[in-house]
């Protein structure tokens, strides 16, 4: 917890050897990954092979042998579709919104939790809490405990009788997500914390820098790194969210908090357009491609200075 | 005498303006932590009221405990989805253990010639959008007879957490001095040997706190389960949605079974909090 690997400046061990030798050694080598290997490639790669090619197919499940080839008209019914682009700005608004605020209530915390104070323990084993609670138990809680408009616990302490998660559905995902993910952030962002030298901050504070200066100079550039690394994550978990928005509000009112994953189950398990859900699927990985190629380029970099190590 | 004096008062009043900074500091944390713990007490505490005092407006505080809801979740037929999501997760856990050492070993102690590319592949698996996958997945299962089937689970499970298995595997096997591993092969130690005396020993803590990690993720995994099983390999999560019927008292149920199945997942995670950001920066942060 206190140490990090991702540091360049760390004592270092050699190199990893890269590997010499015959066809003998290669295949030795190789023999402890190819299980894992041949299980991720089977697994993983041939579902999307075979979601390619019903993309081309048009394809509803209702109408039994109604299956046959129509080229690339699902991708047009799917990109013309006002769905799929709501779809697609309902999932940027909720993963940035989620990551970005428990990004921020993250840092807060992690600061707080830097220091030293009474019951330090057990305020951090508080603040983990929410991320331990099984998801669909977290949505359930909020939905029927917290923001019930009769019987919640907010209009039950406040008064009024807002029914939160229709009147501002997005808000309401938000806030669940943020409250799921910040101790997430808060645990990256407290470990990069404590990964900072004490000497160069006291060194600093001798010179004269008080702690605005301190912060702003030296923490956040060395946080920079577990920022990107918790907004890298967090995006990646993040934008498969499903079970709050199928558990709170079904993907409403009418389309307000339909995100991908929940627009492409609701094509595939109440409309049964297998068609046209596979066309959905292909753009949504085609999407992910270009963000991951972005996302792993600074995995790269974090991954880069652990083998500078 | 007073020069003498003067900035010892002036330390003592700097030292005491810490103090005070600090503890106020402390509150702050504290409240902090209560606030966001406060769902989950409520949801305790919700749990443990009378039905009577469930859903009244404003919300009731004092009131005598009673166990009538936990008993209520065990007479609702929880035993058979308790032992699918033990099944799935205890299983496909071992699995990714199995799969996921020996290939972490490939890609840092004795590293296969593109390991990075590997590495990267793996990676980018945990990326794909797992609803790209779900219908072929779910027509394949009915296909083969294998929906509705928690070995099917299991299987899933295992690809879901296979990368982040292989990531965080690899960050403990890097750990492992290479002067130790060098001394034992001076010592005419054998793969085997040096596996099973120097390795193994080193990384057991990084495995048992991978094997959580994975365990944590597919104890509490929803999309797969609600949509590939239906009466035989429905696990905790979806016992869950089984209390929801609109009416108020089903909220004290609904508490009890929430409470309970997040028990398991809520203790491992307290215990094991110092590996936990591990685990889910892949390795990444120590």
């Amino acid at each position: 917890m206190t140490d990090v690997i991702t540091r360049a400046d760390e004592k270092t061990q050699a190199p990893i050897t890269p590997p010499r030798g015959g066809a003998k050694d290669r295949w030795v080598r190789r023999a402890p990954l190819l299980p894992a290997l041949i299980f991720a490639l089977i697994v993983t790669q041939v579902p999307f092979l075979f979601t390619l090619f019903f993309s081309t197919q048009g394809w509803n499940a209702l109408r039994p042998g109604s299956r046959h080839w129509v080229g690339l008209s699902n991708y047009k019914t799917v990109l013309t579709d006002d769905r799929l682009r709501s779809a697609l700005l309902n999932t940027v608004i909720l993963t940035a919104g989620a990551v970005i605020f428990s990004m921020i209530l993250g840092l807060l915390l992690a600061i707080l939790l830097d220091r030293k104070f009474f019951g330090r323990g057990i305020v951090r084993t508080l603040l983990i809490t929410p991320f331990l609670i099984m998801p669909v138990a977290a949505a359930l809680l909020w939905k029927h405990g917290i923001l019930n408009p009769d019987y919640g616990l907010i209009n039950g302490v406040f008064g009024g009788d807002t029914a939160w998660a229709t009147s501002y559905p997005k808000t309401t995902i938000i806030t669940t997500l943020v409250w799921q993910w910040t101790p997430f952030m808060m645990l990256i962002l407290l470990a990069g914390l404590q990964a900072q030298s004490t000497d160069i901050l006291e060194a600093a504070r001798v010179d004269g820098a008080n702690a605005w200066q301190i912060f702003r100079g030296m923490t956040l550039p060395h946080l920079r790194q577990y920022l990107e690394l918790g907004a890298l994550l967090g995006s990646i978990y993040l934008v498969n969210t499903f079970d709050s928005i199928y558990t709170i509000t079904q993907g409403g009112p009418g389309t307000a908090t339909t995100n991908l994953p929940y627009e492409i189950y609701q094509t595939i398990f109440s409309k049964y357009e297998y068609g046209e859900a596979s066309a959905a699927g292909v753009v949504v990985v085609i999407l992910t491609i270009i963000v991951a190629t972005f996302a792993l380029r600074v995995i790269s970099g974090l991954f880069k200075m652990e083998e500078g190590r | 005498m007073t020069t003498a004096t003067a900035p010892v008062a002036a330390g003592t009043s700097k030292a005491t303006r810490h103090r005070i900074q600090s503890s106020v500091w402390g509150v702050v944390a504290w409240l902090a932590g209560i606030i966001f713990v406060f769902p989950v007490i409520w949801m305790v505490l919700t749990s443990l009221k009378q039905a009577k005092d469930v859903t009244t407006n404003p919300p009731v505080w004092f009131f005598t405990p009673t166990m009538e809801h936990y008993a209520n979740v065990f007479d609702s037929n929880i035993t058979p989805f308790l032992l699918n999501s033990l099944m799935a997760s205890v299983f496909s856990t071992i699995l990714v253990v199995v799969l996921a050492t020996p290939a972490a070993y490939a890609l840092s102690l004795r590293p296969v010639a593109k390991w990075s590319d590997a590495l990267f592949f793996f990676i980018s698996t945990k990326m794909l959008p797992i609803v790209a996958a779900v219908l072929p997945i779910y027509l394949l299962a009915v296909r083969l007879g294998i929906k509705d089937n928690i070995w099917t689970m299991v299987i899933l499970y295992t690809s879901m957490n296979l990368p982040l298995a292989i990531w965080m595997m690899r960050s403990f096997l890097l750990e492992v001095p290479r002067e130790v591993l060098e001394a034992g092969e001076v010592d005419g130690a054998g793969l085997i040997t040096s596996i099973r005396r120097i390795i193994l020993p080193m990384v057991s803590p990084g495995l048992a706190a991978t094997a959580l990690i994975c365990f944590i993720f597919s104890w509490n995994e929803f999309f797969l389960a609600v949509n590939l099983t239906d009466t035989n390999a429905s696990t905790a999560p979806i016992f869950l949605l089984g209390f929801i019927s609109g009416r108020g008292p089903f909220l004290a149920d609904l508490s009890a079974a929430a409470t309970l199945l997040s028990l398991p997942v809520l203790l491992a995670g307290w215990v094991a909090q110092n590996k936990l950001v591990r685990g889910l920066s892949m390795g990444a942060v120590k």
